[in-house]
């Protein structure tokens, strides 16, 4: 089969790879980039596990087809971090304990950075539209809710 | 058509573990030429803080830095026996064995260290930050590494203990058929107000007040996260989910989670809960475990607060909109019950 070259930001860097037609973005990133922090969870949209950036905006990597990145820019869980130091969010959800199995962890991240970003003080009906998408087995929603909601208030206004 | 409030209340006697061929749990424990020390279990923790709790416990039986304790789980081709993480067994079954090993480690650790300060090792105690000193004499010390060293290139020793805990298969009485399937109960009391809605037969989850009484609580935030998730998990039964809606008739089974429902974070409501503790004579530390017990009670409560709220006793899980639906049109419309 013929195979596509396709060129994008990951996380800051710019990668470039050969792609069969037909692969989704998830296992581009997992198996062809090594990027194993979006999880495969349903692998038709329905969990959120897998969600990452694109241009910004929150996707879901397991419908988008690699191809249609080309030329932009997709941010994942691993690229969150700057450094040694975990972004705030990361903090927050260590010490709100929003983590118990974790398999949920980066998308719930990826999802509560893309709200962050567009809106930096939701409210908690804000926060939980922007989860709604993800699905958690073990928390109860609750802790993930609050860590966000504490990343939302602290060092910013918040209405 | 309107929407009703109801109120439901549920007691839970939850058993800590099995008794079903003795329910056993192994540990073992060593120290490598550092000072620190490892545990070894085939025992999972799959989120639940496992991890956490037997280090927790190695440690303060060792009477060293929690930071010097590595637990190494789920692995039963090296580690030693486990019968599994289920009934609530973790903290109680595991947490016993890691202590009965540390216990035994320990011994051998204060020897090495009395020969190396020559002195007996019953005058030795550990001040939990890595050393061991003579008793009133803090001076007379020697780090938990320095022993480690001695006792693996000087004296010959390997530092380490074997812990295994094991209740006996209980006995059955053949007069009255009485056995004892369990040594500890953990206990939880949960009170749930919902709204359901008499036209669609939706329920909606308002508040739940809870107390859990689960011997001493270990790690208290674990505790905490374990019952906000588990009642998440009891609501999630009692209105969500199921592999087969039209049991026994397979059909109509979900396929997917958007068919398999679940409560989204839109779902859950206000929780305050209380936590009880009264130790548990053969806990470790006094721990029984909150487990599985957090997600019961919900069950009942919910159940009973739809029957306070619209007169119908719901008696199949999951409580779906369809099923309260067609119990209301049986009894002739809602029939809220006087609130207590």
């Amino acid at each position: 089969m013929t195979k596509t070259p396709l060129q994008f930001r990951h996380n800051g860097r710019d990668v470039a790879l050969f792609v069969d037609g037909g692969v989704n973005l998830l296992v581009a990133l997992r198996e062809l980039i090594g990027d194993m922090t979006p999880k495969f969870g349903c692998g038709q949209g329905g969990c959120g596990a897998c969600s990452v950036l694109i241009d910004g905006e929150l996707h879901l990597s397991c419908l988008t087809l690699a191809e249609t990145v080309n030329g932009r820019a997709v941010e994942t869980l691993d690229g969150l971090r700057d450094g040694p130091n975990l972004h705030p969010l990361q903090r927050a959800f260590m010490e709100h304990f929003a983590a118990q199995c974790g398999y949920c962890t980066p998308g719930m991240l990826m999802a509560a950075k893309a709200l962050l970003d567009r809106n930096p003080s939701p409210t908690r009906a804000e926060v939980i539209e922007a989860i709604s998408g993800n699905i958690c087995r073990c928390t109860g929603y609750e802790p993930i809710i609050n860590a966000v909601l504490a990343v939302a208030t602290s060092g910013r206004a918040r209405a | 058509m309107a929407k009703h409030r109801g109120r439901g209340i549920a007691s839970i006697n939850y058993p800590i573990g099995m008794n079903l061929g003795g329910d056993p749990s192994q540990a073992l424990v060593h120290s490598n030429p550092s000072g620190k020390f490892t545990v070894s279990l085939s025992s999972i923790d799959l989120g639940q803080g496992m991890k956490s709790v037997t280090r927790q416990i190695c440690a303060e039986t060792l009477g060293v830095p929690v930071e010097d304790v590595y637990v190494d789980t789920a692995d039963s081709d090296t580690g030693p026996h486990c019968m599994g993480s289920f009934a609530s067994r973790g903290t109680h079954r595991v947490g016993n064995a890691v202590m009965a090993a540390a216990k035994e480690a320990r011994g051998v650790m204060m020897e090495a260290a009395a020969e190396e300060l020559e002195v007996n090792a019953a005058d030795l105690d550990t001040d939990g930050r890595g050393n061991i000193h003579v008793k009133g004499a803090p001076h007379r010390s020697i780090s938990t590494k320095d022993v480690a060293i001695a006792a693996q290139f000087r004296q010959g020793k390997t530092i380490s203990g074997r812990g295994i805990f094991l209740v006996p298969l209980s006995e059955v009485n053949p007069e009255t058929g009485e056995m004892s399937p369990a040594t500890c109960y953990a206990h939880a009391c949960l009170v749930a107000e919902v709204e359901v809605d008499d036209e669609t037969g939706e329920v909606a989850m308002v508040r739940m007040d809870s107390a859990y009484e689960l011997g001493r609580a270990l790690n208290p935030r674990l505790v905490e996260q374990q019952l906000v998730g588990g009642a998440w998990m009891g609501i999630s039964h009692a209105l969500f989910e199921t592999p087969e809606p039209y049991y026994p008739d397979p059909s109509h089974g979900p396929r997917d989670f958007v068919e398999y429902l679940m409560p989204g974070p839109g779902d859950i409501c206000p929780h305050d809960i209380a936590v009880l503790e009264r130790p548990a004579a053969d806990g470790p530390f006094g721990a029984k475990g909150p487990g599985e017990m957090c997600a019961n009670p919900v069950l009942p409560a919910v159940a009973n607060a739809i029957f306070n709220a619209v007169g119908v006793r719901m008696d199949e899980l999951p409580i779906t909109p369809e099923k309260v639906l067609r119990a209301i049109k049986a009894q002739g419309g809602a029939r809220p019950q006087a609130r207590r």
